[in-house]
Order: C-alpha cells, then structure tokens, then sequence
C-alpha cells in the first residue's frame, strides 16, 4: 500500500525538525571547539531550546481543536503545545543548573548537550504520538538518552551502578509496554490510536485488549515511577550526578504524563472504567510508598526521589475520573510538581562544590545564615511540595483532589491528604536544617559565581510564589488545551 | 461606598512592609523602625474600619471583589461584618505592641523576625476579611509557615520539637476541612461563603462537613483533647510569637465556628452541639486543674489559654440549643456576644499575660515559678500591673476578663442551668491558678539573689503593658462600643441558625 505523503505535514512537524537539525549542527559545532569554549554549546543549546519552544508556540493550532500529521502518526493539539512548552522550559531549566555541577567535575561534555536535546525530541515526539509506534518511538529516544546520562560520570561506580539499573528496568517496562501494545495491535488490527478507540465494541475478543490494557498500565507506571514499580527511581536519582537528576526529575515526568494521557484516554478511554480503579491502585500504593519511605531518608536526592513517588501518586488523582476536568488538573499538577522539583534539585546542584556533593539533608544546615535568599528559594520550593498555600504547590493539590472528589472518588481524596500530612514532615525536616540548626564548619563554603544560574533559580523559585497567587491562567490554559 | 480599597491595603501593607525590611533591614535599628511604621500605619488605616463602619446596618461592609479563578469561580472577595472588624483592630493594636515589645529581646536575625511578624500579621488581618472560602483557606495555611518560623528560629531549646508539633497538628485539622470546602465547591460551583451558608444540605452530609470544619477550627482554638500542641508551642515561642499566638491566632478558631460552621451547617451544628459544649465544659474544668499544677509560667497562661477559650465554643453553641430548643433569640444572642467580648478581652488578657512573662524572662532567663518570688519588693509597678492582668485573668469584675464569661454564663443558664453551673467553676478555679501564680512569683520574700537586681519596667515595656492595661480596663467598664459593633453582625448570625437547611 502506498501511503501518500503530504508535504503539510512537515509544518506540523517544523519545531521538531527544527530541533532535530539543530541538535546534529551543535553535535558538528562541538566536535571543533575547545573544552574550555564549551559555552558556546551552551548557549547554542539554549538557543535551540527557545527557538524550538517559539515554533511550537507559533505553530500553535486552535486549541483544544488539534490537527493530525502523517496519517494519525502525529497529533498536534493544544496538549501537545502545553506539555511542549514546559519540556522545552524545564529542559532549559535544568541545562542552566547543570552547567556549573558538571564543570567543577570535569563533566561539561558536549554529549550531555546533546543527550538532553535528543531526550527533549523524543519527549516532544512522545507528547504528540498519535499511534503506537510514534509513543514508542518517542520513549525509547527519550529512555536511551537517559540512560546514558545518568552514566555520564562513568568512572564513578554508584552512577554506573544506576544507570545499569535504569537500563534493565527501563528495557523491562518498555518490554512490558511493547508486549501490550502486540495485544492491542491483535485485537483491533491498528496501531493507530484513534482507529482503535474507533473499533471498540467491534472486537472480536474483548479480553485480548483488557489483557493487553493491563501491560500498558504496567509500563507507564514504570515510566512515570508509580508504585509498586517504583524501585529504580531512589537509585537512579541518587546515583546520577545531581545536575542530571534536575533533568531526570522533571521533564521527563511532563512526557510521562503525555504518556499515560496518549496510550489511556487517546488509546483505551473505552475501557476507561477499568483502568480508572488500576490508576485509584497505583495512586494509593504510590501516595503510601513514597511518603512514608521519604521519612526514613538522609540523603537529600533519595528523599526527592520517594516524594516524587508521592507525587505522581497525587497526579494519578486526576486520572480516575477519567473527565477532561480530571486530565486537565493531573497535568496542572504535574507542571506545578515539575517546576519545583527543578528548584529543589537545582538547588543541591547549585550548592554543590567540587568534592563536596551537598546531598545529604544534613548538608542544608544553616544555610539560613550562610545564604537567607538560597534558603528562602529551598524553603519556597519545600513548602510548594508540601503543598501549603499560597504556593503552586497547594493548588495543584487543591486542583487533583477536586478532581478525585467530582469522580465519586471521596475515600481517594481522604487516603491522599492523610499521606500528605504525613509528608510535610519530611519537608519540614529540610526547612529546619536550613533554618533551625547551626551551620557546619564544611559546609561553609562560598557560593557559586555563576551569575546565569543565580538569576534562574531565583526566578524559578519566585515562580513558586507568583503561580501559587495567580495561577488562574495557567490554569485556564490547561483547560482549553483539554476543552473544558 | 469607601473608594479606598481599605481591606486590601490593611492585608497588603504589612506583607509589602515585610518585604522591604528584608531587602534594607541588615541594619537591625533599621529593620525595627520600619516594622514599628509599618504596623503604626496598619494600626492606623484600621481606624477608618472601626469609624466607618456602620453597625446599625450590620451585614458585610467594606466589600472587595475580583474574580481570581475563574475556572473554579474563586474569588479574590473580602468583606467585614462587626465581628471581623473587631478582631482587625484586635490584630493590628496588637501587632504594634508585639513589634515593640521584641525590640530588646530580639536580637538575633531582627529582619527576619521583624517581617516574620509582618508578614502574619497580614495573613490574620486576611483570615479576618475573607468572605470567599479558597481565599480564607489559603490565609489560614498560610500563616503557619512565618509562625513556623518564628517558633522554630527564634524559641527555646526544644522550639524544633515544639514548631514541628505546631505545624503538623494545625495542617492535620485544617486539611480535612479543605475537603469539606471542595465538597461543597462541588455542591454549589463556587467558593463564596455567602453561598455556602444558603446551599442546601442533607443531614448526613452536613454531618461530616460538620466534623470536617471542627477538626479545623478545634484544633485552632485549641480545644480539649486536641490542645496539646499549645502548651508546648508557647513554652517555646519567644515572647512576641506566644502574644500573637494567644491573642490572635487562637481567636481564628472561634472566628471560624462563626463564620463556618454555624451558618453552613446549622443542623449538624446543633445536633452535635452537645459534643462541643462537653468538650468546653471538661476543658474549663480539667484544663483549669491542669494549669494549677504547673510549674512553667507560660506553661501556666498557656493551659489558662485553653480553659478561657473553651468559653468562646461554649458561648457559640449554646447559641444553637437556646434559639431551636427554646426560641431565645435573646440568650443566643448573648451567647455569641459574650464568646467574641471573651475573644478579644482574652486577646488583651493573654497578650499581656504573656508579655508579663517576658519581661521576667528577659531578666532571668528563666520560666519556672520557683525561680522568683517577691519581685514585687524589687519591681513595684511591674507588680502592680502583673496583678492587675491576672486579676483580669480571672474574670474580677471590672476588668474585660468579667464581661465575656459573665455573659457566656448568663446564656448558658438559660439553656441549661447546670451547665451554667459547671462553667462557673472557671471563677474559682481560674481564680486558684492566678493567684497561686501571683502569690509565689510577686509577692513574698527574695530568695534568689539575682531577682533582687531587677530593675523595674523600661520606657518600651511601659509602653506594651500600659496599652495593654488601658485596653483591658476600658473594654471591662464600658465594653458598649464593641458590643454594639457587633450587635447587629450577631443578630443575623442568630437569624440564620433558626432556618433549617436539610
């Protein structure tokens, strides 16, 4: 058969292209400079970053209306515009505190600019697949690219130790995906996800695509770092180099949520009432595991590891009503989470010293006295992940649990706030260190000159407070993007 | 209508004052100047609130609306009724002597203090004006994190044991509260309180949203068996956050049963009354016992905190019984009237009470009774005065400590002698636990040598306890102005408990 190409598919597709031309010049770029001129990678990389993010906002359809591309391979709709701008921003994001960590390390390779910017296409393909294979595609871009980044300190054994470990359980989930995407293919006869939300009811065995729905909601939880299948997060965010961590934790999860929304409601809405109790599962196993194990952390990164388990868990919320008005706060949340994560990362990245990783909870001591604007910018991002208003974090929370509460779920909404209570007390923990206890004698060290860095993170972190009063239209955006 | 938008700038004023100590506060002489300005100024822009009131019309005033989410119709809406302008003014008088009486004490990290305060003195004001739920919520949680701070920065050796128990117990309560509104979000589709309060509701559910809101608010005020986290967060408080704590944040708690619980869930309300009134009769009793037996004094003031704020939910609740049991519109009216003359007088009487204690901890660096003893040969006018808030404390006639309690007795009578009866064992036992403390801290002989150098009070601390003094002797013999402020505020409340919502 042959399939008819349309060049108006490739405007569609421009932000990517355009990224992906990008990427390979930087690749050339950096092959002929010197490692001390490295910043020009930098900046090139940035550059590309906000260009790409300007395309996509450019090409932006009307919202919530949405254009296809390739025959249903590519959707572009007004999701896939939100969940890109916060990609291309968290990416950003986390290239600036990256910077000075991996220089101090010798790390500050060009392949650490280029790994983020493949893994930053595959997560902008991921958003916007419209079958099978294009999330698939996606994932593994995004998947191969990480798992070399959290190898990008091989001569250190934890980080080589994580990234074998995310490898193998992120070939297992991709394995576990894969092998439900085969049972959908087998019951529907399509890869494509609106042909096989189409075909629904005409199945000639039903049970071959709930068998199949099972391996998918396996796969994501993996990939989104759900409970029960949590166990690689806490290792591969601790033994990764902390600037690489910044990136793991956050934009990945905006591409994980895509993931979920693409393959559950794009693919199986259907069945949405089976997956919406699997989801309610997971949310309760994710909310219990990651508070109640965060409590027991001493390092810092593990313990932003467990709460990250908690968040998705809190995320998923939003899933089981499987509603627009449900969607559309998971992925307010998922944005507010992501936002501050990459504050709270970046801030063990930006108080890092060579031969000093600053990771342990006990590390934050006193930076009150050291640095009250650093301390402020932790506690903001703290607070946010605690959930306390007026931070970003309390209505994304506010948004989740309204969610679960319009879905009948009620006793969902109760089990969630019981664990979040039991969650403020390891962030409160942080916030006493940095401003209750005296300062240590090695932890005293002059803070970094890097000026760029200074001035984002104190941005993103006042974001916290600036989202948390106004984030109405944010919000609002979220809304359209899903037509609510 | 007022073009100034007065409320807004009471919340915002000190929140942006905070700010600026912060940025040009390093010079500490600084930083406690711009506060004491700040805090006049709030002081100040108050006033117009009490004056222009109008009292005779009652019902919400000063009325400030945006919209603020609109997905979610929440609302960036505040309003004032005779109550809430009480409890501003209570705030903002205090916020001032609070600012003044910590500028000896505090000399560590002023600014940070300084805009600490600042900063929860706007949430309160907030707290106060709010008349849409998301925004009241969001004030409420809101001004833990500078108390946190406060206690945890600024406090006595197991301040971090003390802030933790602070933060986490009040979250617990609250929290459970925050499903109730998204309840009743989902009732309504909006945030406003107005519309809560006419929802219409079932039985069962305003049953849980009852106990959702008393989870929240008892906690806050605090109420026996919950209150366990107050002693523990004054004793370790410095003395300016245990005043706030005293004098305003516990009043939210009662603000809350007003502005919450009775007009949103009138039946449940007063079907569980008799949960809330038990609780306020063992906490008046039982807690009085447990003051007695203290030998902290601000462990003391802290537990008579509990046992005079159970007098603020006795007095809300009987309301509920005396208007749909006996049709006495009158006793309840008394009854609310009485819990919120018990609030603000309990405002003053704490407040100065724990001010009291901070000018001896500032001398001797010690809370425990047995470390003093006859400072009044030492110290004669900080004794007279000392005397003088305890008598307050229990209730002497005369005194703003008589007016709220006697009221709140007056209606209790009327529903139910004998609750009447148990309630007035406040006056003796409040009276027991006062003047032991007095006996054995102000009078007799000298026995430690370093309390025989105290020097009597400084010019600033004459300044915080004198106010203080006026303001509980004024509101005990003419407390007509403040009574006729809510007057008319208090009635419709009482109005609205008649009607049934199920």
């Amino acid at each position: 058969m042959m399939i008819p190409f349309n060049p108006a598919d490739l405007i569609a597709i421009q932000p990517e292209l355009v990224l992906l031309g990008a990427t390979c010049a930087i690749l050339l770029i950096d092959l002929f400079i010197k490692p001390s001129q490295r910043d020009i990678t930098h900046w090139l990389s940035i550059a590309t970053l906000a260009l790409t993010s300007y395309l996509v906002w450019r090409g932006a359809p009307e919202l919530s209306s949405g254009v296809t591309a390739f025959n249903g391979m590519l959707l572009h709709d007004g999701i896939s515009v939100v969940l890109k701008q916060f990609i291309l921003l968290t990416s950003g994001l986390s290239l600036f505190y990256a910077r000075n960590y991996m220089r101090e390390r010798s790390l500050l390779v060009g392949e650490l600019y280029l790994l983020v910017l493949f893994a930053t296409l595959g997560m902008m393909l991921l958003v916007s697949a419209g079958s099978l294979i294009t999330v698939y595609l996606g994932l593994e871009l995004l998947a191969l690219s990480s798992y070399a980044l959290v190898a990008m300190n091989r001569d250190s054994a934890s980080s080589a130790e994580a990234a074998i470990k995310y490898f193998v359980l992120g070939a297992l989930a991709s394995g576990l995906l894969l092998y439900g995407m085969s049972m959908i293919y087998g019951a529907t006869g399509s890869l494509d996800l609106a042909t096989i939300t189409g075909k629904f009811g005409q199945v000639e065995h039903p049970g071959w695509l709930a068998f199949g729905l099972v391996f998918l909601v396996c796969g994501i939880a993996f990939k989104v770092g759900a409970a029960p299948f949590h166990m690689w997060l806490p290792d591969v965010y601790h033994g990764a180099p902390t600037a690489v961590t910044v990136f793991i934790g956050s934009a990945p999860k905006i591409a994980a949520f895509g993931l979920a929304y693409r393959l559950l409601e794009g693919g199986l809405g259907p069945l949405s009432g089976q997956w919406t109790l699997m989801l309610a599962i997971l949310a309760v196993a994710s909310l219990a595991v990651g508070n109640v194990l965060a409590i027991a952390q001493s390092n810092l990164k593990r313990m932003l590891a467990y709460s990250t388990i908690s968040h998705v868990g809190f995320m998923l919320l939003g899933f089981v009503g499987g509603t627009p008005a449900g969607y559309s706060a998971a992925m307010f949340y998922i944005i507010s989470y992501t936002m501050t994560a990459t504050v709270a990362f970046g801030m063990i990245a930006l108080l890092a010293r060579k031969g000093f990783e600053c990771e342990e909870i006990d590390d934050f001591k006193g930076l009150n006295q050291r640095s009250p604007w650093y301390a402020a910018i932790m506690g903001i991002a703290m607070f946010s992940l605690a959930g306390v208003p007026p931070l970003f974090g309390f209505f994304a929370k506010l948004l989740v649990l309204k969610a679960a509460i319009d879905a009948g779920f009620l006793w969902l909404a109760i089990v969630a706030i019981v664990f979040a209570i039991i969650g403020i007390y390891y962030y409160l923990r942080v916030v006493k260190v940095m401003y209750f206890d005296a300062a240590a004698e090695e932890t005293a060290l002059p803070l970094p000159s890097d000026v760029a860095l200074r001035w984002v993170i104190s941005i993103n972190g006042l974001a916290l407070i600036v989202l948390g009063l106004a984030w109405g239209p944010l919000f609002d955006w979220c809304n359209r993007a899903f037509g609510v | 209508m007022d073009q100034w938008p007065l409320l807004s700038i009471l919340i915002w004023l000190p929140i942006v004052g905070a700010i600026l100590v912060l940025a040009f506060g390093r010079d500490a002489r600084v930083a406690r100047w711009l506060s004491l300005i700040t805090t006049l100024a709030t002081l100040i822009a108050s006033l117009p609130l009490y004056l222009n009131y109008d009292a005779v019309a009652g019902g919400m005033q000063f009325i400030e609306s945006h919209a603020w989410i609109n997905a979610l119709k929440a609302n960036y809406a505040l309003g004032v009724d005779g109550i809430a302008v009480a409890l501003i003014v209570l705030t903002t008088f205090t916020s001032v002597l609070v600012i003044i009486g910590s500028w000896g004490p505090i000399q560590k990290r002023v600014s940070q203090y300084m805009a600490a305060m600042l900063v929860l003195e706007g949430m309160l004001i907030g707290i106060f004006c709010a008349t849409d739920a998301l925004l009241f919520y969001v004030f409420f949680e809101a001004m833990l994190i500078p108390m946190f701070i406060i206690i945890g920065i600024w406090g006595g050796p197991r301040r971090v044991y003390a802030t933790l128990k602070f933060f986490i117990y009040t979250f617990l309560g609250s929290i459970f509260m925050l499903i109730a509104l998204i309840y009743l979000h989902m009732k309504t589709g909006e945030f406003s309180l107005a519309a809560f309060a006419t929802a219409p509701l079932g039985t069962t559910e305003q049953a849980w949203i009852f106990f959702a809101f008393l989870a929240g608010f008892a906690i806050k005020v605090p109420m026996w068996p919950v209150h366990t986290w107050l002693p523990d967060a004054h004793v370790e408080a410095p003395t300016g956050g245990s005043v706030i704590l005293a004098a305003i944040m516990l009043k939210v708690g009662g603000y809350g049963f007003i502005r919450f619980s009775l007009p949103i869930t009138p039946d449940a309300s007063q079907e569980y009354a008799w949960v809330v009134i038990a609780m306020s009769l063992v906490a008046v009793v039982y807690i009085g016992y447990v003051a007695l037996v203290q030998d902290d004094m601000k462990k003391l003031i802290a537990y008579s905190s509990v046992a005079h704020m159970a007098f603020v939910t006795l007095g809300i609740f009987i309301s509920l019984a005396l208007v749909r049991n006996y049709a006495n519109a009158d006793a309840a009216r008394l009854g609310i009237q009485g819990a919120m003359v018990q609030m603000i007088s309990h405002g003053f009487v704490s407040g100065a009470m724990f001010s009291c204690i901070g000018v001896l901890y500032d001398r001797l660096h010690s809370r425990m009774i047995k470390d003093y003893g006859g400072v009044l040969n030492v110290m004669p006018w900080f004794g007279g005065l000392f005397i003088f808030f305890s008598m307050a404390n229990c209730g002497l006639p005369g005194t703003s400590g008589f007016v709220g309690e006697f009221m709140v007795i007056l209606a209790s009578f009327q529903s139910n002698p004998w609750i009447a009866l148990v309630a007035a064992f406040t006056l003796i036992i409040g009276a027991a636990y006062t003047l032991w403390l007095v006996k054995r801290v102000i009078f007799g002989e000298v026995t430690n040598p370093k309390v025989a150098k105290f020097e009597d009070l400084n010019a600033r601390e004459w300044i915080v306890l004198g106010s203080f003094a006026a303001a509980v002797l004024a509101l005990g013999i003419y407390p007509k102005p403040l009574t006729d402020l809510m007057d008319s505020s208090v009635l419709q409340i009482v109005n609205a408990l008649m009607l049934s919502k199920a």
